[in-house]
């Protein structure tokens, strides 16, 4: 399956949304909390608290694209505004407070482009999302369930450990921006999405992401056992480090990204 | 609808030129080739000497022109003061991205510099700080691995010495050609951010002509102090970008420093004239 295979399969409509993970992980237990206490709501980040299991309450934040026309008017496509990234950090501020482990669920073509986004400090909100999670004294885990695209998805996936399903992607910048500046060719889009490395399998091999996710062909209830499985035992590890250890996994984590790659064997746009 | 929004295009002006990377580059006259140069802005001839004495700044209208990352750190620091920190540190083509070795060469070439920052120690009015600049002139200012690991390298220095950091920014955004590690840096530089932060310390951003993208959704934004060259456009998605996402025309003044300062984001937009007695006398504030 090339990269570009994958990325029509993240971006596809009947793909499972960040309310749909939140849906079958919690079940009825997960309670939504609304806005930035700034500026207003922004649909487009959907988070609140909920039980993973019955001992343990978890902060879930997703990007939420919607599920059918009129969801995703309603949620933007999935593309927040700064008051989605500050009601993202409140409720993480929040977490922290009440010692709960975070979960994001990270879903967008990007973090919205327009007037009111940058009158409002778009770019000074993923900054400081940036560095506050760097910093937040509970364990954070975000899973890239779709689309990655650039700041917008980094603004949620400062964490202790990032996942990956096996059909998601995540990179800098689209692969039709990237054929678009770099050979002013869309036809190139698809040579873009394999020179830029976005697949779930390349991101492992270059340490970007901890975990590949297995996605079976049909949406089953056992995949979602097992996947609380796993993020359960996850937070339970990391609950089990000091404030100081958990911080310094997570700055280390980051620090050393992009030393110690191996290079990767170049793309021959022919063989696409 | 996809959002680039980490990449710019500056809207090309009769006095900018394309580069390949799809960004555009001020002319910026060269020092002292010609006896004249004509200010790309009001269009008045000045002479190379009188540009020179202004740190390349319109005698007649005011417009600040871009200054070189060497420039900048000659204009900001104190004579003989700096001290240049991973003066070799240079890039590889990690992904083994198509074209990049080649246009690592000709950035190199082109600015004489081997990456998109300059960092070190310098003293600026007697005190001692790091200071960085980035450079237009390399690949657009554009984030590469080396550049965030040189920016992280210049904030634990500033940690573990116990010294501010004065940061002048301009950027295109991420660079494209390191793909995902490129957005990784924005993670990373915020992470030492944070930490010199925490530890008391005093971080002064400035940001110049343009400092756009990725630039501005990590380190331009986290300053304690953030100043501004006057007219410097400063946004998160360039203003092609946003045009074409939602059809329609951006209101003049749009993204100016001035506009970003309007809205909250900038603390003050100092002319390039004042700039160096500015940080001055906000790092004796902060002694």
């Amino acid at each position: 399956m090339s990269a570009f295979d994958k990325v029509t399969i993240a971006r596809s409509n009947n793909r499972l949304t960040a309310i749909d993970y939140i849906n079958s992980l919690f079940g009825d237990s997960f309670f939504e909390l609304h806005g930035d206490r700034r500026f207003s709501d922004d649909k487009a980040v959907i988070g609140g608290i909920g039980m993973l299991r019955d001992d343990m309450p978890v902060t879930v934040i997703g990007l939420e694209k919607g599920r059918n026309t009129k969801e995703r008017m309603e949620r933007n496509f999935g593309s927040a505004h700064p008051e989605g990234y500050r009601k993202a950090l409140r409720l993480m501020k929040q977490a922290e407070k009440f010692h709960r482990p975070v979960l994001c669920l990270v879903d967008t073509s990007g973090a919205f482009c327009g007037i009111g986004a940058e009158e409002r400090g778009q770019g000074q909100a993923i900054a400081e999302n940036l560095m506050e999670m760097m910093t937040l004294k509970t364990p954070i885990l975000s899973i890239l369930i779709g689309e990655g695209g650039s700041g917008g998805a980094l603004g949620l996936a400062v964490a202790n450990e990032v996942w990956m399903l096996e059909n998601a992607v995540y990179s800098v910048i689209s692969p039709e921006g990237c054929a678009s500046i770099l050979w002013k060719d869309p036809s190139k889009t698809a040579y873009a999405a394999e020179c830029m490395r976005m697949t779930a399998q390349d991101l492992f091999k270059l340490k970007v992401i901890e975990r590949v996710i297995r996605e079976p062909k049909t949406v089953e209830s056992k995949m979602f056992d097992s996947l609380r499985g796993i993020i359960a035992s996850t937070f339970e590890r990391y609950g089990e480090m000091s404030t100081q250890e958990l911080l310094d996994n997570r700055y280390n984590r980051f620090r050393v990204l992009g030393n110690n790659v191996s290079p990767f064997e170049p793309v021959f746009e022919e063989e696409l | 609808m996809f959002n680039n929004d980490l990449f710019t295009f500056l809207k090309p002006k009769n006095e900018l030129e394309q580069t390949s990377e799809g960004l555009t580059v001020e002319y910026t006259p060269e020092i002292p080739e010609a006896m004249w140069v004509k200010c790309p802005k009001c269009k008045s001839l000045i002479l190379t000497a009188d540009l020179e004495a202004t740190n390349k700044v319109c005698a007649k209208c005011g417009h600040h022109m871009r200054l070189s990352a060497r420039e900048r750190i000659a204009m900001l620091s104190d004579e003989h003061s700096f001290e240049e920190f991973d003066a070799n540190m240079t890039s590889s083509n990690l992904l083994s991205f198509p074209d990049y070795d080649a246009k690592l060469q000709s950035a190199k070439h082109k600015s004489g510099e081997n990456e998109s920052v300059i960092t070190g120690t310098a003293e600026i009015g007697g005190y001692k700080t790091v200071l960085g600049a980035m450079d237009s002139g390399f690949m657009m200012g554009s984030m590469g691995t080396v550049t965030g690991e040189k920016i992280t390298r210049a904030f634990e220095y500033a940690t573990e010495n116990r010294l501010p950091v004065v940061l002048c920014t301009v950027s295109g955004g991420a660079r494209m050609q390191e793909g995902i590690l490129s957005l990784m840096q924005m993670a990373k530089t915020s992470g030492a951010v944070k930490r010199h932060s925490d530890a008391g310390l005093l971080y002064i951003t400035v940001l110049t002509d343009p400092t756009t993208g990725g630039v501005t959704a990590s380190f331009a934004m986290e300053g304690d102090i953030i100043l501004s060259e006057p007219n410097a456009l400063v946004g998160f998605a360039g203003p092609r970008v946003i045009e074409q996402t939602i059809r329609q025309k951006l209101p003049k003044d749009f993204q100016t420093a001035e506009f970003v300062e309007e809205k909250g984001f900038i603390d003050a937009v100092v002319p390039r004239k004042e700039l160096k007695s500015t940080i001055s006398k906000l790092l004796k504030m902060h002694r």
